[in-house]
């Protein structure tokens, strides 16, 4: 691991433990009071579950078309992580959706168009994991479609009329509610970033470690 | 040239058109049994059930036809052939929409008549969905069972990338047709369905064939 990783990985902790902090001196909102909170963590993982599936893309395309393993091994991190990060967006937004809609779950555009992403998300994952040789590739494919949807899941809320609160809300946050939201968001972002790291580097370690023992058994 | 051969096979022995066809009737009757009641089904129920035997038929289909490549060993015939490999893929495209447009022909008026909906009220745009809807599923699923051929367990792996790609799909193909069985059918809302599936079709021709080449070439 780089030497870096370690007092990062430090930082981020800390910032974990100081955001509960942010964001309960941040002010109650009108309508919802306490549950809104849930807020804070729900849309910075819902924007990490959309970039990380974006990370799982473009690797995936680059692995396709350029053939090299490093960017297989980014796409493999990437989807464990877009499972990952999805789970949390989906438990946290019905826990929200319950209280604010009065039901967990609603058939709307974008709600599904996010379970879809989770869904090819672990698609990848039992494809790589079950697929037997050359399901690299096949998952690689698999991600692009993936990726497809990201848009898909941004736009939905600003051209669908749904009952999801749409993208342009966030500016016009109030200035503590928005503090409290940006350093969320750089928690996870930071979170995110560490996870991948250490992922892919894990693979590379096996990676190494096949190669290896194939170069034993010559 | 690939669908001439593909129909021409087919037609010399009906094998899967035949089992596909069973298959999809077989289908349709379980659910009448199970959900209609005194002549009565329930709201929007045919349009769900019509979409999920083609669904389920398609995906049979899908993984009959590679299946017949795989057992000849045609498929690498027809990749060492000097034809361009999108050639190849829209060749088998075809027939399998070919085909799963046959089993439509016999599943509408199967489940018109179990399910006592006006599914024939208007032909042109059930049609339209139809086919839009079929041309969608079958370029997604046409891309991966082509990939699969060479994976283990391939008849397990085939649902599981299939349908959470195809959801989108299957989504707007329902509603569409559970519009137009309405009594006073709303023509907006079932243009602004097909509008989608034609856009749903672009995007996974265009993907399906970028990534057939890379995925198909060993």
């Amino acid at each position: 691991m780089p030497k870096w990783f370690m007092p990062l990985a430090a930082i981020n902790a800390l910032m974990f433990a100081a955001s509960p902090f942010l964001i309960a001196n941040a002010d109650y909102e009108a309508t919802m009071g306490l549950v809104q909170k849930i807020f804070y963590y729900h849309l910075p993982s819902a924007w990490i579950f959309l970039i990380s599936a974006i990370v799982c893309g473009i690797a995936s395309a680059r692995y396709l078309f350029r053939g090299s393993p490093r960017h297989d091994r980014l796409a493999y991190a990437a989807a464990e992580l877009t499972v990952l990060f999805g789970a949390i967006v989906l438990v946290t937004g019905p826990l929200w959706a319950r209280k604010a809609w009065g039901v967990w779950w609603q058939w709307d555009v974008r709600l599904t168009a996010s379970l879809m992403g989770w869904m090819v998300a672990w698609a990848y994952l039992l494809v790589r994991r079950y697929g037997g040789p050359g399901s690299d590739k096949l998952a690689a494919g698999l991600a692009l479609f993936g990726m497809a949807n990201v848009p898909f899941v941004y736009v939905s809320v600003n051209y669908w009329r749904t009952i999801h609160p749409p993208t342009t809300v966030v500016p016009t946050l109030p200035v503590d509610m928005g503090a409290a939201l940006w350093f969320a968001v750089a928690c996870f972002l930071l979170l995110f970033f560490l996870l991948l790291r250490l992922r892919v580097h894990l693979e590379e370690q096996r990676a190494r470690l096949d190669s290896l023992y194939l170069s034993l058994d010559e | 040239m690939i669908l001439r051969k593909d129909l021409t096979v087919e037609v010399r022995s009906l094998e899967i058109a035949y089992t596909t066809l069973f298959f999809a009737v077989s289908c349709v009757l379980f659910f009448a049994f199970a959900l209609v009641k005194e002549g009565k089904a329930p709201e929007d129920g045919a349009a769900g059930i019509l979409w999920i035997a083609i669904a389920f038929s398609g995906t049979l289909a899908l993984g009959r036809t590679f299946e017949r490549e795989r057992q000849s060993e045609t498929l690498r015939a027809l990749l060492m052939a000097p034809a361009a490999r999108p050639a190849i893929y829209v060749g088998k495209l075809l027939s399998i929409i070919a085909l799963l447009v046959a089993a439509e022909v016999v599943l509408v008026p199967l489940v018109a008549f179990l399910f006592q909906v006006p599914l024939l009220a208007h032909p042109f745009w059930l049609a339209a969905v139809l086919v839009t809807g079929t041309i969608g599923f079958a370029a997604v699923g046409t891309l991966f069972s082509a990939m699969l051929v060479r994976a283990r367990s391939r008849d397990v792996l085939l649902p599981v990338l299939l349908y959470p790609i195809t959801v989108p799909v299957i989504i707007a193909g329902v509603r569409a047709t559970a519009e137009l069985l309405e009594p006073d059918v709303e023509l907006a809302l079932v243009r602004f369905w097909v509008a989608l599936l034609v856009a749903l079709d672009v995007v996974f021709v265009t993907l399906a064939l970028w990534t057939f080449e890379p995925l198909m070439t060993d």
